[in-house]
């Protein structure tokens, strides 16, 4: 037999809550009422921190904001799966993510505002700043499940990154590695269908993502990424498997980018309004919020209580946010090397100088 | 009071007869039109990148190319810098004349493998047979307040690599005649687009395709003190540092070099011999920038009428900053005005 099947791949999708909110009773991951409502709660808070970053870009008050939104239930879902001891790796649009693991709203906002001090994070929270490069963090997702793995951790690590992340040639070496080293690495994927003006299908002929990792002989599965339960479960499965040294898992939360590509784009000139009304009605949080009320523990009362609560911590955080004083001139050389060398001890002389003189 | 001085570049003499029709458009505009005019003149280039097609270019800098010329010539590519020049240069081997986006030079690296390892070496590895009619071209430099890898300047590592050209217009009128020259080249161009000025002034172009020749610096303004050479966006800062000194009395001829590889070294060391001083400009950093290799070729051969060391004006040592803190690293006309002093008063 000359010619013959030597590889067989099958790819899965995970779906738990379907678009009015009903559970798949078989695949209810049996959360406690308390955990359900965290999660309805992160996903709440991403969204008004989020709009509120808009609204400061439209006032001037924001440098460039790339938003969110409709990938709520994909940030929140792995968001809760994570532990403390674990690493993230964000793209610019993880602002959800981290948040949730405990970066303060108000350092996001100054990172994106133009403020290099926005990258101080919590000692207690292990996540790298925001890569702007597309792609590149993945590896380092690599690198760190190695070090993880070496040490005999109980972490796992986070990759993130968009559709068009992985087209890059990095997503793929850091899939090949971590499949050769068997790193405690978990390539968290939010195919929001869109890279900038690129839709998915000029992204890649696969037809998903997740089958791209039996190329590099690692779990692969797809979930509903407006489904924040079944992003829940299938990030809870892989940062399990990471973190007992069963290795790496790509996993793709295929979702959709509501807004504008960022506060830099106008999304009306490649995609069509009716495309994105189709989306919003498959609402990340009117799902979840459907699905709440339907089990009783939810309402609109106490919905409007809750977003009253959050929009007053966001307003708190801006408030914090807008009484940072400006970043001083040195700030540009003062962390660039353990030992400041000649050079820019001398030119930070000099703009010094030259700002005392103005 | 400002004394101005007529504007003598030698290539606003293209003869009006030939070219009548002319109208007012940004540099950004210019790239544009160069594209198009090139596109339809010869159907094999091609326009490849991010988000050109439909969108036009997230500045809009292939806007309306993909109406005109449809997705066979206007591609959209997956996300992948080293696919975009790599693709390109087997598209370029293989006939056809790419003009390859990148989307901000600060994603540049990914690509540098293949433009370096391959575009500007295939030529020689091949002992002649291929040549890579390629252009690399992207908006650079600061001065926009966007997130961080987006206002960088690179181009000294392309000058440090035999087999490519360096070209950097500073104006409209040498945007569209130079970014032709560029399309037309029988070897890999890297062209470089100041982002900071794609909208900041309009010029009078000429309608018609015309073009301007590659490592032809230009002198924008003759003068007798000193020589302040730069490029870019850069040439702003250095013109209003010329007018800052004109005030005292100090005659400086500036000089565009408009193209960094091959360096004009004709006009370089002509007005240095004259002038006796020279203040070099450019946003990069100062260490490993263009502004050493300009004072090494004048060192080496206008040594002898050199009244005083050249000076360099670049950005700091560092990254280029965050938004905030960007104004602080970007050279200005104080720190070019004070290059000049120290040039006279040494
Ligand atoms: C290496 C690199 N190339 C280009 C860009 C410009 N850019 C920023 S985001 C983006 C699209 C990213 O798409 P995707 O990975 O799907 O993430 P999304 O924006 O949808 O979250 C591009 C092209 C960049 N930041 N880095
Ligand atoms: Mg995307």
């Amino acid at each position: 037999m000359p010619r013959r099947t030597i590889y067989h791949a099958v790819t899965e999708r995970l779906e738990i809550l379907d678009e009015h909110g009903n559970i798949d009773p078989e695949l209810d991951p049996h959360l406690t009422a308390e955990q359900l409502l965290a999660l309805y709660r992160t996903m709440v808070r991403m969204r008004l921190f989020d709009q509120k970053g808009l609204n400061l870009q439209r006032q001037g008050r924001m440098g460039t904001w790339g938003s969110l939104q409709g990938q709520e239930a994909s940030q929140a879902g792995m968001a809760l799966a994570m532990e403390p001891q674990d690493w993230l790796t964000p793209s610019f649009r993880e602002h959800g993510l981290m948040e949730a693991i405990g970066v303060p709203m108000r350092q996001i906002y100054a990172f994106w505002r133009g403020d290099g001090r926005g990258a101080i994070y919590p000692p207690h929270v292990n996540c790298l700043p925001q890569a702007v490069p597309v792609g590149t963090q993945f590896l380092h997702a690599t690198g760190i499940g190695l070090a993880l793995k070496k040490r005999g951790e109980r972490a796992a690590v986070v990759g993130c990154g968009g559709d068009g992340a992985t087209s890059e040639g990095d997503f793929h070496e850091a899939m090949n590695f971590a499949g050769v080293f068997q790193t405690n690495t978990v390539f968290f994927i939010q195919n929001n269908q869109w890279a900038i003006s690129l839709p998915f299908n000029r992204q890649t002929a696969s037809e998903t993502i997740a089958q791209k990792a039996h190329a590099y002989g690692i779990p692969g599965i797809q979930v509903d990424g407006n489904d924040a339960l079944a992003v829940y479960v299938a990030s809870r499965e892989a940062l399990e498997r990471a973190r007992s040294g069963g290795g790496p898992t790509l996993i793709e939360c295929l979702t959709y980018r509501l807004r504008d590509h960022t506060t830099a784009d106008d999304h009306t000139r490649y995609r069509s309004a009716d495309e994105v009304a189709e989306w919003q009605k498959r609402d990340p949080i009117d799902r979840m919020f459907a699905f709440l009320a339907g089990s009783g523990v939810w309402n609109d009362e106490r919905e409007a209580a809750l977003r009253t609560a959050i929009n007053q911590e966001v307003e708190a955080e801006v408030e914090k946010f807008e009484q940072m004083s400006p970043p001083p001139p040195s700030d540009i050389f003062d962390y660039f090397y353990e030992v400041m060398p000649w050079n820019l001890k001398e030119q930070r002389e000099q703009l010094l100088t030259e700002v005392a003189r103005c | 009071m400002l004394r101005t001085e007529p504007i003598t570049g030698n290539d606003r003499r293209v003869a009006p007869a030939e070219v009548p029709k002319t109208t007012r458009m940004t540099l950004v505009q210019a790239v544009t039109r160069a594209l198009y005019e090139e596109m339809e003149r010869d159907p094999t280039v091609l326009v490849l990148g991010q988000d050109v097609g439909k969108d036009g270019g997230v500045f809009r800098a292939t806007e309306g190319l993909y109406e005109a010329f449809g997705a066979e010539r206007v591609i959209d590519t997956p996300l992948a810098e080293s696919g975009i020049t790599g693709t390109a240069i087997g598209l370029a081997v293989a006939g056809f004349r790419p003009v390859a986006e990148i989307q901000f030079m600060g994603f540049v690296y990914l690509a540098l493998n293949q433009f370096f390892c391959h575009a500007a070496r295939l030529r020689n590895r091949s002992r002649g047979r291929y040549n890579v009619p390629m252009v690399l071209r992207m908006p650079y430099g600061g001065g926009i307040r966007p997130p961080e890898h987006h206002s960088e300047s690179y181009e000294a590592l392309f000058v440090a690599t035999p087999g490519i050209k360096v070209v950097i217009p500073s104006t409209p009128y040498d945007a569209k005649g130079m970014l032709a020259s560029a399309i037309r080249d029988n070897d890999p161009v890297l062209f470089l687009e100041p982002k900071r000025i794609y909208r900041a002034f309009r010029e009078e172009v000429p309608v018609e395709p015309y073009t301007i020749p590659l490592g032809k610096a230009n002198v924008v303004r003759v003068g007798k003190d000193v020589t302040l050479i730069s490029y870019g966006a850069m040439m702003r800062p250095t013109l209003e540092a010329a007018d800052a000194v004109a005030r005292d009395g100090v005659s400086a001829e500036v000089v565009d070099l408009r193209t960094l590889a091959p360096v004009d070294v004709e006009t370089l060391t002509a007005s240095v011999a004259k002038t006796g001083r020279a203040v070099v400009v450019h946003e990069a950093p100062k260490t490993g920038g263009f502004g050493g290799e300009v004072t090494a070729l004048l060192n080496e051969r206008v040594l002898m009428h050199l009244e005083a060391p050249v000076q360099r004006v670049g950005g700091f040592d560092v990254a280029f900053p965050p938004a905030l803190l960007e104004d602080y690293y970007l050279p200005h006309r104080a720190r070019v005005v004070e290059a000049i002093r120290r040039t006279l008063s040494y």
